[in-house]
């Protein structure tokens, strides 16, 4: 049987992949809505107050709530936009978003079955391919906006991923080294004796703050600023193109997360018998959730310049040093 | 580090009203910048931390307006009240007007009329006939209040009178001498 992208180390039947693809579609679509509500109750207690609490029980229909007001906004474009490349944007984000969702492992093998949309032998490679993708989504949605505030939220943008993606890749090349494997599966089966953040500390240090970067969080969100720009990138989208923006930011967050614990937190590994594999990955998924929420609550957004010499001059060198002292070690050892 | 102005070593023969015991030479953090800059933030970042997460221990402190009400002194001064003696349940209220006097917003409006002896309304000769008083004027003040030589009105505790047309906030000595259906909670004794 012949498989697209390269020479996949397991390969399933079709309808195994149909349903495995609408089973982690639904399961993440169910977790992400919810993540806007757990960050909204959050940060209000955070800041010593309830957050939404008035649709449903504890606030729980408020996305609902959310979607249905988007969906049922008007789709507006401004007179300056471009109109293809307008609609285009949040579809590019969007795409690339849940498409790198396809290679976070939930599990190993059991029964002939992965517990990971795919396992390609790119593994890694494939996250940061569509990472990039997803930030042509932005600039051209930024762009494409007429807009000079969405095209300077652009700008930074573009900046904030030439900055951070190089040290993001630096990092999880030291990890790679250790395990010797490209495949997301392959590195955590290398993490069955100790987790990579133990002698990766410094790659899991540098991956986390470019994460935050590249999930346009704080205090990294100098693509949106509210302060200074508006709202960015997507100053003039409205209704659903909006929610397609806010909730990539959400799926984005998730997906750095899921990529951290796979390769710095022994992905499924952790105590009890083996169908607990997925629990512990969302178990360890949703702490970095939590802390991508605290640090939220916490940090203020940095200075233009504060980004770009943390990313130039402190993460990079850092980063770098890190591959080198591991390829020394792991050639050494 | 030329900006930073060093008060002891510095010739103050240009300056002699500076040089003087009251001036206060200024302590300064350390530079920013550098490992030290970057050991500093690390553990102000983990202060921060510290200090958000400690928000979620202590819980919230928001009141849930509609179903919870902040307490009030009991000296606050919310919509007034008109009062009928305890045991007679003849209004307190003589129409004297003097509450009309008082009042600078000028919103009390009273027009009094004599007691007919066998079908008593107040305990005086006279009664108030009318009494109206527009709470889109009222400033809450209080003076009204202090004018009245028989206790008749005093201020309570309500504060929630918004309504949808200025005409339904002119109250009537019907409405005003009712109890109010809620109660505002008020705050204890120290609180």
């Amino acid at each position: 049987m012949t498989v697209p992208l390269a020479d996949v180390g397991f390969a399933e039947a079709t309808w195994v992949l149909i349903v495995k693809s609408i089973v982690i579609f639904a399961v993440i679509f169910t977790i992400v809505p919810l993540l806007t509500l757990v960050e909204r109750k959050l940060l209000g207690r955070f800041q010593a107050r309830y957050g939404p609490n008035r649709v449903g029980p504890f606030g729980l229909l408020q996305p609902l709530a959310d979607a249905l007001k988007l969906i049922s906004k008007e789709y507006y474009t401004p007179q300056n936009a471009v109109p293809v490349l307008w609609a285009l944007g949040p579809m590019i984000v969007i795409f690339s978003a849940v498409a790198a969702l396809a290679i976070l492992p939930f599990g190993n093998v059991k029964d002939g079955v992965g517990f990971y949309g795919i396992d390609v032998s790119i593994g890694i490679l494939y996250f940061f391919a569509f990472g990039s993708i997803a930030f042509y989504g932005l600039l051209i949605g930024g762009w494409a906006s007429g807009s000079k505030y969405s095209f300077l939220g652009a700008m930074r943008s573009a900046a904030q991923l030439i900055s951070y993606e190089v040290s993001m890749g630096l990092a999880l090349l030291g990890v790679i080294m250790m395990a010797g494997t490209l495949s997301l599966t392959g590195v955590v089966e290398a993490q069955d004796e100790v987790w990579y953040v133990v002698p990766q500390i410094v790659g899991f240090v540098v991956f986390m703050v470019a994460g935050f970067a590249e999930a346009n969080r704080t205090p990294f969100d100098l693509p949106e600023a509210d302060a200074e720009l508006v709202a960015g990138y997507q100053t003039e989208y409205g209704g659903m193109r909006y929610g397609t923006f806010a909730l990539t930011e959400y799926l984005e967050m998730f997906l750095i997360s899921g990529i951290a614990v796979t390769f710095f937190l022994g992905g499924w590994h952790g105590p009890g018998p083996g169908w607990l594999d997925p629990i512990w990955v969302l178990v360890k998924l949703l702490a970095l959730v939590f802390f991508f929420m605290w640090i939220r609550a916490t940090v203020p957004r940095l200075r233009y310049d504060q980004l770009m010499s943390l990313g130039w001059k402190v993460m990079l060198p850092l980063a770098t040093l890190n591959v080198l002292v591991t390829a020394v070690l792991v050639t050494v050892l | 580090m030329e900006a930073r102005a060093n008060t002891e070593n510095a010739d103050w023969s240009a300056f002699p009203y500076l040089a003087s015991a009251d001036v206060i030479s200024v302590q300064r953090g350390p530079e920013p910048g550098g490992p030290g800059g970057a050991y500093r933030a690390f553990g102000e970042t983990l202060r921060g931390l510290k200090t958000t997460f400690a928000r979620i221990v202590e819980g919230p402190v928001t009141i849930q307006y509609p179903e919870e009400k902040t307490p009030v002194y009991p000296r606050f001064r919310g919509r007034h009240k008109l009062h009928r003696f305890d045991d007679t349940g003849l209004e307190k209220c003589v129409g004297c007007s003097l509450c009309a006097a008082a009042c600078p917003a000028d919103c009390i409006r009273v027009v009094a009329a004599e007691n007919d002896p066998a079908d008593r309304k107040s305990a005086g000769e006279r009664y108030a006939e009318v009494y109206e008083i527009n709470l889109s004027r009222c400033i809450f003040c209080g003076y009204c209040e202090v004018a009245c030589p028989f206790d008749a009105i005093t201020m309570g505790h309500d504060y929630e009178m918004s309504d949808y047309n200025r005409s339904d906030l002119i109250f009537t000595k019907e409405m005003l001498l009712a109890e109010p259906i809620d109660k505002t909670p008020l705050r204890r004794e120290g609180e």
